[in-house]
């Protein structure tokens, strides 16, 4: 046999495109088969969970440029390609980020003040300074932490950096895919589910398609929690960006490029993620607005892109 | 300048050197807090930077001078996230500007060597600054490709773990699956697959998809196909049949999704093949043995109702031929000689049956018991289809051997032809039916064409019949009153109760339409005693409403098999009491030909009636046999002369014949003391001659028509005016 088809025989089932497999799985295309065929196409195309996603190193990576953004160097050229490009269009987004791991530290903080000492952070990207588990940990040193992220080389990272801790570890899944995380031996493990949990969904439910369906994740997530957990979001919304709508779009169009959409929602739409929820005091606000602890006026005009709200569930 | 919040826990003496160190930290900060990225918060970040403030102060006044705290301070800047490295440009210039003025006060240093010690402790700081930004951007990237190199690696375990578990359900699935190019150059195959194709994997490698057609591939399944291969359809479904390496045919459900790269660009088609002819061969057995008698293994009802179906489709001037077959004394046969020979007799007219079929678009079925159908589409009209049932005659003609004996069987036919589209494949059936039995009533051994006439008879018939005995339940018979009048003064002397059916389908119907059926059926019965019921109730209330209207008689016609009824008297008893009418008012009709040879056993019921009071007339008298001497011992006071006498009196001239014979009756009726009554009145003039005869009443159109009770009733009103 010719070393070529070989090959070719080799491309087999990983790099069939998403598209492919939701077309073959989804339940329109499954009515047209017989039962037999679709449980065995579902077998054949359906990456399983111990499958990971290919990995890319030469597409940015979304955590990768949050990192660079921050002054990191855990990234690469393409991600600092990609965020430069973004940072052209808005050249505060550093300050955005920042203003994001500031309204996280005092969002763990108030929840360790709560008696919320067990974390799930979703998204939670490449570990730098200030990360949830050592901000909780200043508060509470029994803390428990679970980090969430889809991207691997992330996860990778995270799980060196929290090699020998106990008290938190890191799970490679999708938010897409609630059931994934609960049921990961990570969260089984750290995570008395029967007690609050804070959740925290700290700039990723923008990367989030509607079609993604990021509200009924939520729920979900939120349905397996016990009563009195919180729920901390930051999300990115034209309101407050001080930009015009058109500028602002261009950092739109390089997460659209790099095939990572960032969806803009209005604060109608984040305070939706909060349904069944009380809202704890101030609301949903902009970011630096969130029970401030230095003067807001001090704030770069940047820090207010956005919204960040907590809620606690009933 | 803004005085900074003062850190908390430290109370400094003001303008000490304690308070002149957190002005130059508050300085410090404000410089450097908008390019860092801490999420400490200003106050905190200026607490973080006062142990750095501390060392550099502690360093300009330090003996011996030693610029490596300098160097530290350089690396915690670094440690503190200040990693712009405007932070470090800053910075320099916060301590070349102001580390001196407020740190310098206390010392007993020249100002020149502060200066100068100044100025080393920034280059350290920017030395140390420099080599921590290097190695921490260095262990950064490091950990970073590590990372990636990890993740990778750990993907590719993963993936070739799901490569072995992948490879084992291609393996070992129980469907065949392949994978071409869109070109249909086939890529991969699994053994269930070759299996499937006969085992010889390189017939299956060597071929290209386009060459799998088969001649039974519906024209969608390569549309289908074009489809997807074009990116323009995600998967189909089919059935599809294979020709195997060694020719034989092997039948799939085929199942053929389009694989797309990741930029969604289609690359390839995923064949999941079913093997279905095992399957397939038992269904066509199964189907087989739904569609055909197992004795003869001729088409069954089933099959033939499928093809009678088609066969009816509405087409181009498409037409059908069926010839209905029913063997002539199959029962006697069957009975005689027992069942066995009665089968190997139905096989062997089977046969012949079949014989007899050889075009196109001809079948022949058995129906069940010994009832045949043959059916052609072929387009030869009735010529084809007579012509047909002259060779199943002629078939049926050479006598048969059964058991050593000779036997001649014959048939009666029933044919049908027409055009397709017009009638139901019952409809068809049914005509074929009925014109069987009207072949069979004519003597059998023959066929006879359909005609709709006929069929429409029979059809109606045959559906009063059965709808009879609900129709009395339903109420759907109603009675209409034709008045009686006396010919001397025109005034109503009755009626004539005469019972109507109201069909749901065929409308009012009269009961000559019905009454012999409903004497076939018995149903007579307890439909006249319905009507008797009815039409005595009616009078009594006529009776009521006109006390001084004079006496008004019901007439009501009794049947033959009425008359033999053996409770006719207690009935008839019965519904007089009932209803108070005096047994006077009754006069129950007779036909002339029921009392044909009569004994005195029937007699008597009506001699009964008549002691009691009832009148009984004789209906249609002169249309039989009227033997006058029998008159004398009938139990019957009126005679009613069949309206053919009447008839005679229309005419101008009047027949003198009919003239003188009615003249005779009435004559020798009234001798007998008999009434006379004529129906069929229609004029004046016809009226003024029977009164001239001595006719006693009459009825006819000429006074009214029968109707609705009230219409008798308004008759009276104007009688009595």
């Amino acid at each position: 046999m010719a070393c070529d088809q070989e090959r070719t025989a080799n491309f087999r089932f990983y790099s069939l495109s998403r598209r492919a497999i939701s077309s073959l799985t989804s339940n329109t295309g499954r009515e047209h088969m017989a039962a037999s065929h679709g449980d065995l196409l579902e077998t054949l195309m359906e990456r399983p969970a111990w499958a990971p996603p290919g990995i890319d190193i030469s597409v940015p990576s979304v955590s990768r440029m949050y990192d660079f953004y921050l002054g990191g160097s855990h990234n690469f050229e393409v991600d600092r390609e990609a965020a430069r490009k973004a940072m052209e269009f808005m050249p505060g987004l550093p300050k955005i980020m920042q203003a994001n791991r500031a309204f996280m530290r005092r969002a763990v903080r108030y929840a360790v003040d709560n008696d919320v000492t067990q974390f799930l952070d979703i998204g939670s990207g490449i570990p730098t300074f200030g990360n949830v588990h050592e901000v909780a940990r200043k508060a509470d040193p029994a803390a428990r932490v679970v980090y969430v992220d889809h991207d691997p080389v992330a996860v990778a990272h995270s799980r060196a950096v929290l090699e020998g801790d106990e008290a938190a570890a890191v799970v490679a899944a999708d938010l897409r895919k609630p059931a994934e995380i609960l049921y990961s031996p990570e969260v089984s493990r750290l995570l008395d589910l029967n007690r609050p949990v804070a959740l925290l969904l700290v700039a990723v439910l923008h990367f989030l398609e509607d079609e993604d369906r990021p509200y009924e994740a939520v729920a979900e997530l939120l349905g397996a929690l016990a009563p009195g957990s919180l729920v901390v979001v930051t999300h990115a919304s034209y309101e407050g960006i001080p930009l015009l709508e058109d500028e602002a779009d261009g950092t739109v169009g390089v997460y659209r490029n790099i095939r990572n959409p960032l969806v803009m929602r209005s604060s109608g739409e984040i305070a939706r993620f909060f349904e069944g929820t009380e809202m704890v005091e101030p609301g949903l606000v902009p970011m630096p607005l969130w029970r401030p602890e230095s003067p807001v006026e001090e704030e770069d005009p940047y820090a207010f892109s956005g919204f960040a709200g907590v809620g606690r569930t009933a | 300048m803004k005085v900074p919040s003062q850190p908390t826990g430290a109370i400094a003496e003001a303008d000490g050197p304690e308070d002149r160190l957190r002005r130059f930290v508050t300085i410090w900060s404000r410089a450097i807090f908008p390019v860092t990225a801490t999420s400490l918060t200003r106050a905190e970040f200026e607490v973080h930077l006062l142990p750095l403030a501390r060392t550099l102060c502690d360093a300009l006044h330090a003996r011996p001078f030693d610029t490596a705290p300098a160097q530290r301070t350089g690396a915690d800047l670094i440690a503190a996230h200040c990693t712009d490295p405007d932070a470090l440009g800053r910075s320099l210039g916060v301590v070349d500007s102001y580390l001196v003025l407020y740190c310098g006060t206390e010392s007993d240093l020249p100002a020149e060597e502060l200066r100068a010690r100044c100025a080393r402790l920034q280059h350290a700081m920017a030395t140390g600054y420099a080599q921590a930004l290097r190695e921490r951007t260095r262990a950064e990237q490091e950990a970073i490709a590590r990372s990636a190199l990890t993740a990778r690696s750990a993907a590719e375990i993963a993936l070739h773990a799901t490569e072995s578990r992948f490879r084992a359900v291609f393996d070992g699935a129980a469907i065949g699956i392949g994978i071409a190019d869109l070109d249909g150059n086939v890529l991969e195959i699994n053994e269930t697959l070759t299996r499937m194709f006969g085992g010889m994997e390189g017939q299956v490698r060597s071929k290209n998809v386009s060459e799998w057609a088969h001649p039974e591939d519906g024209p969608h399944v390569w549309k289908l196909y074009e489809e997807l291969v074009r990116g323009e359809r995600e998967h189909y479904r089919v059935e599809k049949p294979y020709y195997r390496g060694d020719g034989t045919v092997l039948w799939t459900n085929l199942t053929v999704s389009l694989l797309r790269d990741a930029e969604g660009r289609p690359q390839y088609q995923l064949a999941l093949l079913e093997d279905t002819t095992e399957r397939r061969l038992l269904h066509l057995r199964l189907r087989y043995e739904a569609t055909h008698d197992a004795l003869t293994g001729l088409p069954n009802r089933t099959l033939f109702f499928e093809r009678l179906e088609k066969a009816l489709a509405p087409g181009d001037n498409a037409r059908f031929g069926l010839c209905y077959l029913d063997l002539d004394g199959f029962k006697v046969i069957n009975d005689s000689l027992g069942h066995s020979a009665g089968d190997r007799l139905l096989v062997e007219v089977a046969d012949r049956l079949q014989s007899c079929v050889t075009g196109a678009g001809e079948m022949v079925a058995r129906l069940g018991g010994d009832e045949f159908v043959a059916l052609t589409t072929a387009p030869g009209g009735e010529r084809d289809v007579t012509e047909l049932a002259d060779r199943i005659l002629a078939a049926l003609a050479t006598p048969l051997r059964i058991d050593g004996r000779e036997l001649t069987v014959r048939g009666s036919l029933g044919v049908v032809e027409g055009p397709a589209g017009e009638r139901t494949p019952a409809e068809v059936l049914r005509s074929a039916d009925i014109t069987m039995y009207r072949a069979k009533s004519a003597g059998g051994n023959r066929f006879e064409l359909a005609d709709p006439e006929a069929d429409a008879r029979a059809i109606t018939r045959h559906g009063l019949t059965t709808a009879l005995p609900t129709a009395l339940e339903r109420g759907e018979f109603f009675i209409e009153y034709q008045p009686l009048v006396h010919l001397d003064d025109g005034s109503v002397h009755g009626a004539e109760a005469l019972v109507r059916w109201c069909h749901p389908q065929h409308g009012v119907l009269g009961p000559d339409r019905f009454i012999p059926l409903a004497e076939d059926t018995g149903l007579i019965v307890p439909l006249g005693r319905w009507v008797l019921q009815e039409a005595v109730r009616q009078a009594r209330f006529w009776q009521t409403r006109h006390a001084d209207g004079g006496p008004l008689r019901i007439n009501v016609n009794l049947s033959p098999t009425q008359l033999h009824h053996p409770r006719l008297v207690a009935d008839t008893v019965d519904v007089l009491e009932r209803s108070g009418l005096e047994p006077g008012a009754l006069c129950l009709e007779v036909t002339e030909s029921a009392l044909i040879g009569a004994d005195e056993d029937l007699l008597k019921p009506l001699r009964q009636l008549a002691e009691m009071g009832v009148d009984i007339a004789l209906d249609d008298f002169g249309t039989g046999y009227s033997n006058l001497a029998n008159l004398r011992r009938l139990p019957v006071s009126v005679l009613k002369l069949d309206r053919s006498f009447t008839r005679g009196m229309q005419q101008h001239p009047v027949d003198p014949v009919d003239l003188k014979i009615v003249e005779g009756i009435v004559s020798l009726a009234h001798s007998l003391e008999l009434a006379v009554t004529v129906e069929g009145v229609e004029t004046g003039a016809q009226a003024r001659r029977l009164r001239d005869l001595g006719c006693d009443t009459a009825q006819g159109w000429y006074y009214a028509r029968p109707g609705a009770p009230d219409r008798i009733h308004s008759l009276l009103l104007a009688d009595a005016v």
